[in-house]
């Protein structure tokens, strides 16, 4: 496209399908103990 | 639904619903909102919406592109999830896993941090160290608990948990011993002040902790007038170190240097580039939680300025990565492409289900935050949880049932924010605590303004 450049992201819709595994990192078990941050967590579901 | 905002030059676009992040020029960026309840609006009524600024010619095109995009689902994308999620959560609530804890191995403290939600380390309860019959009958449970799951997380949190060191060697190696068995895998992460990070405990923490927190606050005058100790000294030249030579043990990976901002420094930003200055790559540096009352707390006078910090400390991180020097923010972490699930983004941190809080003598608690609130009891590990009704309002709580999250464009990326904040400023956990949401919806934009810059410059999109 000349007028946008889309960024690479994981499509919400589609992580519904085998999505809710509960594997990934609990939100305040990384360095923050004050906020909630989930968008920094990497799936660890290997068959998404 | 869509977010629109511009970020260092950059003309960002967030398709909320489906996670597509798109960086436009000026005309489709001025496009993208006329034409979200109007696709098919003609070449001539959107020139005419856009004052006739731009070439008929280049508004078709853009518009095609747009139109292309809607039709691929990566704009104007509605949001579908709440049935799933409550659905998701209802699941949860069915059928319950605790996958974390974070145990309080000691309400002692060697430290008087100012700011300590913990009352220097007591809780507003009593000093105490956690035995190691409380500490396996805790492991125990959540061995028990966990269902399916793997992974298993124990945070060593306190108080100050070195000042009980000799009941954390043990409790690893218990957790350890039971790993084969039970198959799961228990990831250790030890949280701490430094004061008793001796070369043993180091190695230590190198050997069986997945990670590691430590705890300081930036520049020497920041971190001492906030984190003296018992004696009223500074903490910043005994910890400094230990703190470097942890973050060089640990090849720079797997830790965080973790500080506080206050009132007292709402430049904060010179914090965060102090510490990277000092040679450490993994940095957090978080807002402080307090009651409004006290003299550190931040105003909302602060706001304007801890905003315009974080575009400063954007540009100072995206300046840095391109001269090849590493750093990475925790609150700035994104990752677009390899992120978490819808059901995990909208339900919640986990706090009072998949995540506990336990104290000294074996109490449950949602989370660290609420320790001591007697109202949010939940049991204990011998007992196991016996207020269901604490479990069941946590376990409900997402997204769409916090009215301030359900138009805010953040609420795929904080899950609706920390349930303590949320409690403690609006006496609900489904209420909102708008100064740390300002904050964090900041922090939002420039995580994604950065992975633009950043992607740019490597010429691809974004991975």
């Amino acid at each position: 496209m000349k007028h946008i450049r889309t960024l690479n992201t994981r499509d919400y819709k589609r992580s519904t399908v085998k999505g809710g595994c509960g594997e990934c990192q609990t939100s305040c078990q990384s360095a923050c103990k004050t906020s909630c941050t989930v968008g920094n967590q990497s799936c660890e579901n290997k068959n998404r | 639904m869509i977010h629109t905002y511009k970020n260092n030059g950059y003309n960002i676009v967030l398709d909320v619903n489906s996670g597509a992040v798109h960086i436009v020029d000026d005309l489709v960026f001025e496009l993208i909102p006329i034409m979200e309840n109007d696709r098919m609006m003609s070449d001539e009524d959107l020139s005419s919406r856009l004052g006739g600024r731009y070439p008929i010619g280049d508004i078709s095109e853009a518009a095609s592109e747009i139109r292309e995009l809607a039709d691929s689902g990566a704009l104007y994308t509605p949001d579908d999830f709440e049935t799933y999620v409550e659905s998701f959560t209802r699941g949860k609530l069915d059928h319950p896993v605790v996958k974390a804890l974070c145990l309080h191995i000691a309400h002692d403290c060697n430290l008087r941090c100012r700011y300590c939600f913990a009352g220097e380390g007591e809780y507003h309860g009593r000093r105490a160290l956690m035995s190691y019959e409380v500490g396996c009958r805790a492991l125990d449970l959540l061995i028990d608990k966990s269902g399916g799951r793997k992974n298993l997380e124990v945070d060593f949190f306190g108080g100050e948990p070195t000042m009980n060191f000799e009941v954390v060697k043990k409790l690893v190696a218990y957790g350890r011993s039971k790993e084969a068995e039970t198959g799961k895998k228990f990831r250790f992460t030890l949280t701490t002040n430094g004061m008793l990070l001796t070369d043993e405990v180091l190695d230590f923490a190198n050997k069986e902790m997945h990670n590691l927190v430590l705890s300081i606050d930036g520049r020497r005058e920041v971190n001492d007038r906030m984190r003296p100790t018992a004696g009223g000294r500074g903490s910043y030249d005994v910890i400094l170190p230990r703190f470097r030579k942890a973050a060089e043990s640990r090849g720079q990976s797997n830790y965080y240097v973790r500080g506080t901002y206050t009132h007292y420094n709402t430049d904060f930003a010179k914090d965060v580039l102090h510490l990277h200055d000092l040679g450490f790559e993994q940095i957090s540096v978080e807002p402080v939680v307090a009651d409004p009352s006290e003299p550190y707390a931040l105003k909302d006078e602060d706001v304007p300025e801890l905003l315009e910090q974080y575009d400063i400390l954007a540009g100072e991180i995206i300046k840095r990565r391109k001269e090849g020097r590493f750093i990475n923010f925790f609150h700035f972490m994104i990752d677009l492409e390899g992120g978490p699930c819808v059901a995990k983004r909208l339900s919640g941190c986990g706090a009072g289900g998949e995540y506990l809080a336990v104290t000294p003598w074996g109490d449950l608690y949602p989370c660290h935050q609420f320790v001591g609130e007697e109202k949010f009891l939940l049991g204990n590990v011998y007992d196991g949880i016996v207020n269901k009704k604490i479990t069941e309002e946590f376990g409900s709580a997402n997204v769409y049932t916090k009215p301030e999250c359900r138009d805010c464009f953040a609420k795929f990326y904080c899950s609706g924010g920390c349930m303590a904040n949320s409690y403690h400023a609006t006496g609900s956990i489904n209420g909102n605590y708008e100064t740390g949401c300002r904050l964090q919806r900041k922090r939002i934009e420039c995580a994604i303004m950065i992975k633009a810059a950043l992607s740019e410059e490597e010429g691809d999109t974004g991975s």
